[in-house]
């Protein structure tokens, strides 16, 4: 019986870990992009910036789910899985674009003036000195939102993506042992985020440059 | 353009019922996360090893699961436990345990900027640790959590969204309903909602803002930091 | 014959590896003023903390006045009551004005009404010369003005006795004079006092009796003419010459 539940919920398992890596990676890749228009771009893109970041980081990722969810079923042809793991995504972009600007600002001031002077141009600068110099400072906040993401994305059951916490509810309406069947659930979860705090302070480490 | 109007003009009353219910569960969440968590963060610095252990669980526990995972088992669960919650109780409840969580740590960052030398001195004029922390430590922390902590009734509100899973009828529920009764777009009114919510979380920043330069004291951020 | 208000015998201090403490013992009369010198790392600071009972001695028996305070039994917040302690880093309550920081021990310990504590404490900012600061926070008032406020709170509690653990260290040179000048007061004024500081002139001048520390013991204790001009190890003169030279002697001409 016991067994059986585990089983059960456990074959969510790759599901919630492909969407939040799908997702990760998707805020990643906008996020870098968002947050060297925000810090680099002109005062346009900084503007348009600091509006998209005000309001994805405002409205509730189930709303902003459900609306981008629709917006897309209405434009394209895309499973619930990859619907809701690319809107996850572009809701992490604005949480992961503030991570990564604090961190570029943080190390932009002399640096920016260091690059330049060894006549290097803007843009060799952003590449070579600050961005590597960034990404460092950003893995603390970064595997925050990784674990963040991990847990949001149970959110997606929502719209049907069969992931864990979906399972959890079909075996619980058959078994009629919520309690039971939920908190295997949730340790589940707890056990997958503290592995990842774990992991990424391993990574932490290994990445750090010395004494800085 | 015509659907908006139409919409919000109809169903305006609705909206606003069901903004004051997330914003009542939001506060009321707050309120009992305050009452865990101040409690959780200092047995957390000051307990012995078993109650550290204990108030360490709860605060990971609650801080690495999804809240729609502790939802689910407040509502669905308790009851095999004989604990049989009304569908706002188990909102409250459930968004409660896991702001208790999150403030716990606020709190602890807080408790542990203060250092050590603060309680050193008031042991010295003869506190018990006890007083100690009632007296010396904790009005301090409290002012000095303040900024941290002002991220969380923002956190707790947009958390409070997922409710709607067990039909508390906030916000998100009379969207919903709206779609399920008129057929509305639900590209529309999830706008409609998402203003709603934006609404809320900016008077909120703009409110908390307030209440953090009202409470500064002289010198007290050069001291301490 | 002057009443002992503190023995202590035969204290032993183990931090990790390291012995900090190898066996202090001296008495303190009634309204002595005792200075502990020594190289730092020498276990001073230890040594205070472990009077006040904040650290706890691994051997030895501490007594204030004719109680036995390393007794398991006794209750330790009531003998800090009655032993001041006054810290290189001044660890003022910063959530508090200069009034309320002497004011809380008062109220929150002894149980005065605010009344009777407000008036008491008003008494201890005047004895230190701070009386119109009463209103301000420590983050508004000087290194050498906190630590004032410091030993007035300490002095509300009528102590017994009063420890000042390099009261001056942390503060720029020209703020050192003043926290001085209210110590040598409190002295001529009958305090009974332990000091650990580096201030040779207030040594020379202020103290009844100096104790030379180094590595954990007592290398040698005397009167101030004694241990200046006449010392018996060679490590007392030697350390003695260093620290007239590294920090001079600031009180001597005002």
């Amino acid at each position: 019986m016991l067994t059986t539940i585990i089983i059960y919920i456990l074959r969510g398992f790759v599901v919630t870990l492909s969407v939040t890596a799908i997702s990760l990676t998707v805020g990643l890749t906008l996020g870098l992009l968002f947050a060297t228009f925000y810090v680099y771009g002109g005062k346009i893109l900084t503007r348009l910036m600091a509006i998209y970041s005000v309001i994805f980081r405002g409205v509730p990722p189930i709303v902003l789910l459900f609306l981008l969810y629709f917006i897309m079923a209405k434009n394209i042809d895309l499973s619930p899985f990859w619907a809701g793991s690319l809107a996850l995504g572009v809701i992490s972009s604005s949480y992961q674009m503030e991570i990564l600007r604090g961190a570029i600002l943080s190390v932009e001031r002399g640096q920016m003036i260091a690059a330049r002077s060894i006549g290097m141009t803007r843009l060799d600068a952003i590449r070579y000195i600050i961005l590597p110099q960034a990404l460092r400072i950003a893995i603390p906040p970064w595997s925050n939102e990784a674990a963040i993401l991990l847990k949001d994305s149970s959110l997606v059951l929502v719209i049907g993506v069969p992931e864990m916490l979906r399972r959890a509810q079909h075996v619980s309406a058959r078994t009629y042992q919520p309690l039971l069947v939920y908190s295997i659930a949730a340790l589940i979860y707890f056990l997958m985020t503290y592995s990842v705090n774990r992991f990424l302070d391993v990574v932490e480490r290994k990445t750090s440059i010395p004494s800085l | 353009m015509d659907d908006w109007i139409s919409l919000l003009g109809s169903h305006l009353p609705e909206f606003f019922q069901g903004f004051k219910i997330t914003i009542r569960i939001t506060l009321v969440g707050l309120g009992i996360g305050a009452a865990l968590g101040l409690p959780a963060a200092v047995l957390r610095v000051y307990g012995g090893k078993w109650i550290r252990t204990i108030a360490l669980a709860y605060i990971e526990l609650f801080r690495g699961t999804p809240i729609l995972a502790q939802l689910f088992l407040v509502y669905y669960g308790l009851p095999d436990m004989g604990i049989i919650l009304p569908r706002m109780g188990a909102a409250y409840l459930a968004l409660g345990l896991n702001s208790g969580a999150y403030q716990a740590e606020y709190f602890r960052g807080a408790i542990q900027a203060i250092g050590g030398g603060q309680m050193m001195a008031a042991r010295s004029i003869g506190m018990s640790r006890i007083k100690a922390i009632r007296h010396i430590i904790l009005p301090q922390a409290l002012r000095l959590v303040i900024p941290p902590w002002s991220n969380e009734p923002i956190s707790l509100m947009k958390a409070s969204a997922v409710v709607y899973l067990i039909a508390v009828p906030d916000l998100m529920t009379k969207g919903k309903q709206l779609i399920a009764q008129y057929y509305y777009s639900p590209i529309v009114v999830y706008l409609i909602v998402a203003v709603f919510y934006l609404v809320l979380v900016l008077s909120l920043t703009w409110i908390l803002n307030r209440v953090r330069t009202r409470l500064e004291i002289p010198g007290l951020d050069v001291e301490t930091r | 014959m002057a009443e002992t208000i503190v023995r202590v015998e035969d204290l032993h201090k183990v931090y990790g590896e390291t012995e900090v403490l190898k066996g202090i013992s001296f008495d303190v009369k009634e309204k002595d003023n005792v200075v502990v010198i020594g190289p730092s790392g020498t276990g001073k600071s230890t040594l205070l903390r472990c009077i006040n009972l904040l650290t706890k001695a691994d051997s030895g028996k501490i007594w204030l006045d004719d109680q036995d305070i390393t007794d398991p039994e006794v209750n330790e917040d009531e003998v800090r009551q009655h032993i001041g302690m006054v810290f290189q880093d001044f660890l003022l309550f910063n959530h508090l004005t200069a009034l309320k920081n002497v004011e809380i021990g008062l109220t929150k310990v002894l149980g005065k009404t605010e009344g009777e504590a407000r008036e008491k404490a008003l008494h201890e900012l005047e004895r230190v010369g701070l009386g119109d600061k009463a209103d301000l926070y420590p983050g508004q008032l000087s290194g050498g003005q906190k630590q004032r406020v410091a030993i007035a709170r300490s002095l509300a509690m009528n102590p017994r006795v009063m420890l000042f653990d390099e009261p001056t260290s942390a503060l720029d040179p020209e703020l050192i004079g003043e926290v001085l000048e209210v110590m040598k007061k409190l002295a001529l004024e009958g305090m009974t006092m332990i000091v650990v500081t580096h201030e040779i002139g207030f040594a020379k001048e202020v103290s009844d009796r100096i104790i030379f520390m180094e590595g954990g013991v007592i290398v040698e204790e005397g009167p101030p003419a004694e241990l200046f001009y006449s010392p018996k190890h060679e490590r007392t003169s030697e350390f003695l010459w260093k620290i007239t030279e590294l920090y001079g002697e600031h009180d001597k001409n005002g």
